[in-house]
């Protein structure tokens, strides 16, 4: 039993619902008691989605359990045949079916459908939703794709997007445009786009562009075995990691067409006059292995940031990350519990966190800025604008997603500057987002002492007139300044901090 | 008594045939009460002992994440604990051990069943008296089912409800008491209202912390102010109190209907009555005219959701002018929703239970112009054309007594407001894709 308040990711099914959404032509029976529709609000309210999943649930209750629970499948996956037609059906069980163990696949497969039943066996309290999406999309294309021949011009399928991606519907488009660039066609986009006809058809690509391996690289390895199809390792987010993306579909395709990179601004809007107040600013970067490999580089060799700590919460991708920690000389922090992440930045005082929705808003409590750079997707995560991160234009969408929440260039120095001014200080934050009225002018100034539980398990005393000047420093940096504080007073086993150590302190971590 | 109220139909709907389907249930179950009743009930904390699914809920159906530390958590089954690896009561005694280290101030722990633990028949009713003697008389534990096999979406409510009564002492006042979570600025005003009524002691089932807590007895007479409260109105009447039927206080005519019905057991004379309700009455009156225009002779239909549909209805058809085609609710109890069946005028066919698919083809055929539903259909129908109103808005917002009668009418005439604004947009069913 574990005690869980927030969850990063959904359970398998629902991964498994990911991908039969995004698909066409393809219906999921899904053996679940009332209530498990809920997820269908995912897709249609969070992604606006202007049609139902193609999610039939068997909606079982209590009084079932004694009698037949099979039999209500069967007549449910009957109904859902007659009624969608679809070309295929996805069948499986939700936890609680799972426990009572009537072998959805077993049952349909009985039924003499005259459809590919593809059945899926998802383990509900092992594993979580971008294992449901991975192992379905796998599943998907082992029961239909055969191995045919290849294409005459050189064709490459797009493998990984689903429904409720984080910006999967923009990134297809910019990648498909890029591979036209190259002169290299595609077969299928998978599994959102395709149906399982075209799924039937993927063996007819050259090689494969794997986008998202958290949900595509189990059948990216089938079909490399299967059909002879290399896939791509790159994922091609941020300038750098587009220019390599490029070089590796050169080396599959042998294409040697020009690439235009006169829409690329991210590389001169870092490089500008104005960015120098990015650099060096301390982050914290969290998310799903894949996007927060790619923000780690980004945020370092092509922003300029200081990447403070990063870790991931799927540990299917526990070891890239570690890996890239371990080049950045720190410790990843793998775990999917939100409060042990929370800590962590609250320990780390990051001048700005890249995380998912749920960073965002521990930043909101802590008082750091946050951009959102991977899932759990949130209904602002599906904007009405083209808005992909992969590609040239994502790597310019990305720069403007992470420095808006920034309080910007000559703004932090007047900040600096005028600390006390009633309208434009630290509680109004950065002039640009809204809803911050400055608040009244606090009359009352606390003075009484504070102790502090300094890490070494000492006692740290703030003098009052060292905390008073401690107000005085924006609160974006103010955190930081704190810690540094308390860090530099234990390692010269100062028992108080004076306005003298406030200012020590500041020399000693000057960069 | 006589209060000027529009005379009820010739032929209402109580007795009405209800078409009864069984399929594809498209609502919520009983643990997304959760997300109102842990901040109504400000010492409680509520620990699902679920599965991930049920995590997922409670943070999907929210729609927002409340991250200000949520009064709930989820204990989450794992592999171990179903293999009978680890002894499940050992488990959630350390679980519970952990959650109340962490949070000092909780008074009131609830273990809310979901579907796997009743399917692998956790007995949490054990586990409730076993951590009780434990913590008492610092934390109470109580436990309910919130589960889909047993409860559909505000049933939870009821549930959670339910299981507060047999553990409330044993009073001999005669009290009023009133059942159903309220938003707290709606409950000071009915607090207000019963006030000038001159009727008291009032007790509110459930109370805002565990020291405000009531008895009950046979000199207790209750009402309900959500329609569905039925477990929770079967355990009171056990306990010997007595029930006040009345239509639910939703829209000028409920409210007054449902005070009327108090008043008339309390024995408040007429003048009083018309004293104390005569301008809120009036305002209530002029705001739903200003907010319904739109409604005016529009048709609604009703998808099954949280059972306020049939008092709802009746507020639409009764008092903002609109033709109800079909009222879906997922239980009907005659002893609830009666009074309110009266009064909706014969017409609509009366459904209780869902298949959804048959559902939405009678929906789509009726082309109602506003469509009351659950969140997983609004957007389908939207991108039909079809104008909807999200049903659980309904229950997340202020909508009960007079002050709110306008606010209510404004909720349904908002959707078609915005259609007549914007018009119909060309390629929607492209752009919905």
């Amino acid at each position: 039993m574990k005690l869980t308040v927030w969850t990063y990711e959904g359970p398998p099914h629902v991964g498994a619902m990911r991908v039969a959404t995004g698909m066409t032509g393809l219906h999921y029976v899904l053996h679940a008691p009332q209530g498990d529709t809920y997820a269908d609000l995912l897709f249609t309210m969070i992604e606006r989605r202007g049609h139902r999943p193609p999610v039939t649930y068997t909606t079982f209750q209590a009084r079932d359990l004694g009698s037949d629970t099979a039999g209500l499948f069967k007549a449910a996956c009957q109904d859902a045949v007659d009624r969608f037609q679809p070309e295929a059906i996805i069948v499986g069980a939700s936890c609680t079916a799972e426990l009572i163990q009537d072998d959805p696949g077993g049952l349909a497969e009985t039924m003499g459908l005259g459809i590919p039943v593809i059945a899926l066996e998802l383990p509900s309290y092992q594993r979580k939703e971008n294992f449901g999406a991975d192992e379905t999309f796998y599943q998907i294309v082992k029961a239909l794709a055969k191995p045919m021949e290849k294409t005459e011009r050189i064709t490459c399928n797009i493998l990984g997007p689903t429904a409720l991606g984080f910006r999967h519907r923009d990134d297809i488009q910019e990648i498909t445009n890029l591979l036209f660039e190259l002169g290299i066609g595609v077969n299928v986009t998978a599994p959102m786009t395709a149906s399982p006809t075209d799924i039937a058809n993927m063996g007819r690509a050259h090689f494969n562009v794997l986008l998202y391996p958290e949900t595509g690289e189990q059948a990216a390895r089938h079909c490399e075995k299967a059909f002879g199809q290399p896939y791509t390792k790159v994922v091609p987010i941020g300038t750098g990691a587009t220019h390599d993306f490029i070089a590796e579909i050169r080396a599959l395709s042998g294409s040697m067409a020009k690439i235009d990179t006169d829409r690329l601004r991210q590389t001169w809007w870092s490089r500008s006059v104005d960015s120098t107040y990015l650099t060096g600013k301390r982050v914290f970067i969290f998310g799903d292995g894949t996007h927060v490999k790619a923000a780690a580089r980004i945020a370092r060799d092509e922003m300029g940031f200081e990447v403070a700590g990063i870790g991931c919460y799927n540990r299917e991708m526990a070891r890239d990350v570690r890996a890239i920690a371990k080049d950045y000389g720190l410790t990843a922090l793998i775990t999917d519990d939100y409060l042990e992440v929370e800590r962590a930045i609250e320990e780390l005082q990051p001048e700005m966190i890249l995380g998912t929705q749920m960073e965002r808003h521990i930043g909101k409590r802590l008082g750091i800025p946050c951009a959102v750079i991977s899932a759990p997707v949130h209904v602002q995560d599906f904007p009405a604008r083209y808005s992909p991160q992969m590609g040239f234009e994502g790597a310019n969408v990305i720069f403007d997603t992470w420095i808006h929440p920034l309080v910007m260039g000559l703004e932090e120095h007047l900040l600096h500057m005028f600390r006390d001014d009633f309208e434009f200080n630290d509680e109004a934050g950065a002039s640009h987002h809204g809803g911050h009225a400055p608040k009244p002018a606090q009359t009352k100034i606390e003075i009484a002492p504070v102790a502090v539980e300094a890490a070494q398990g000492g006692n740290v005393i703030w003098l009052a007139s060292a905390e008073k000047e401690l107000k005085k420093i924006p609160f974006f940096v103010r955190g930081k300044a704190r810690r540094n504080t308390e860090t530099y007073a234990v390692e010269k086993g100062l028992g108080e901090i004076s306005l003298d150590t406030l200012y020590e302190a500041k020399a000693h971590y000057a960069r | 008594m006589t209060h000027q109220m529009t005379p009820p139909p010739a032929l209402g709907c109580r007795t009405a045939p209800v078409l009864k389907q069984r399929g594809q249930r498209e609502v919520f179950c009983g643990l997304t009460g959760i997300i109102w009743l842990h901040r109504k009930i400000q010492d409680a904390f509520f620990l699902v002992v679920g599965s991930r699914t049920c995590a997922h809920l409670l943070q999907s159906a929210a729609g927002v994440m409340i991250f200000a530390e949520p009064r709930f958590g989820t204990a989450i089954l794992e592999e171990t604990d179903l293999a009978g690896l680890n002894d499940a009561h050992t488990e959630l005694d350390r679980t519970v051990a952990q959650l109340l280290e962490r949070r000092p101030d909780i008074r009131q722990l609830f273990l809310v069943g979901s579907c796997p633990s009743e399917v692998i028949k956790l007995d949490l009713n054990r586990a409730a008296e076993r951590l009780t003697q434990l913590y008492a008389p610092k934390v109470r534990v109580l436990d309910y089912s919130g589960s889909g096999i047993e409860t559909t979406f505000t049933q939870g409510e009821d549930a959670c409800l339910a299981a507060m009564v047999p553990v409330l002492p044993e009073t001999q006042e005669r009290e009023l008491l009133v059942v159903g979570a309220l938003p707290d600025v709606v409950e000071d005003q009915m607090l207000a209202l019963l006030a000038g009524l001159g009727i008291g002691p009032v007790r509110v089932l459930p109370a805002r912390t565990i020291d405000r807590e009531m008895g009950v007895g046979p000199n207790t007479v209750f009402a309900l102010t959500q329609p569905f409260l039925g477990d929770t109105h079967a355990a009171l009447v056990r306990r010997g109190a007595t029930f006040i039927a009345a239509p639910f206080p939703f829209g000028e005519e409920g409210t007054t209907a449902w005070l009327a019905a108090i008043a008339a057991e309390f024995g408040v004379s007429d003048a009083t009555f018309t004293q104390v309700t005569e301008a809120p009455r009036r305002r209530a009156r002029q705001a739903i005219a200003q907010a319904a225009a739109p409604l005016n002779s529009k048709s609604v239909f009703f998808f099954p959701d949280s059972q306020l549909e049939i008092p709802l209805a009746r507020f639409l058809t009764r008092e903002c002018g609109m033709t109800a085609l079909e009222v879906g609710s997922p239980y009907i109890h005659d002893a609830l929703h009666g009074p309110d069946l009266d009064l909706l005028p014969a017409g609509p066919q009366i459904s209780e239970g869902q298949d959804v698919d048959l559902q939405l083809d009678r929906c789509r055929a009726a082309r109602p112009d506003l469509t009351v539903c659950g969140l997983g259909l609004a957007n389908p129908l939207e991108a039909e054309g079809l104008s909807t109103k999200w049903a659980i808005e309904l229950v997340f917002t202020p909508v009960h007594f007079y002050e709110q009668a306008g606010d209510l009418a404004s909720l349904f005439a908002r959707p078609l407001r915005r259609k007549s604004i914007l018009g119909a947009a060309t390629g929607l069913r492209e752009a919905a894709e």
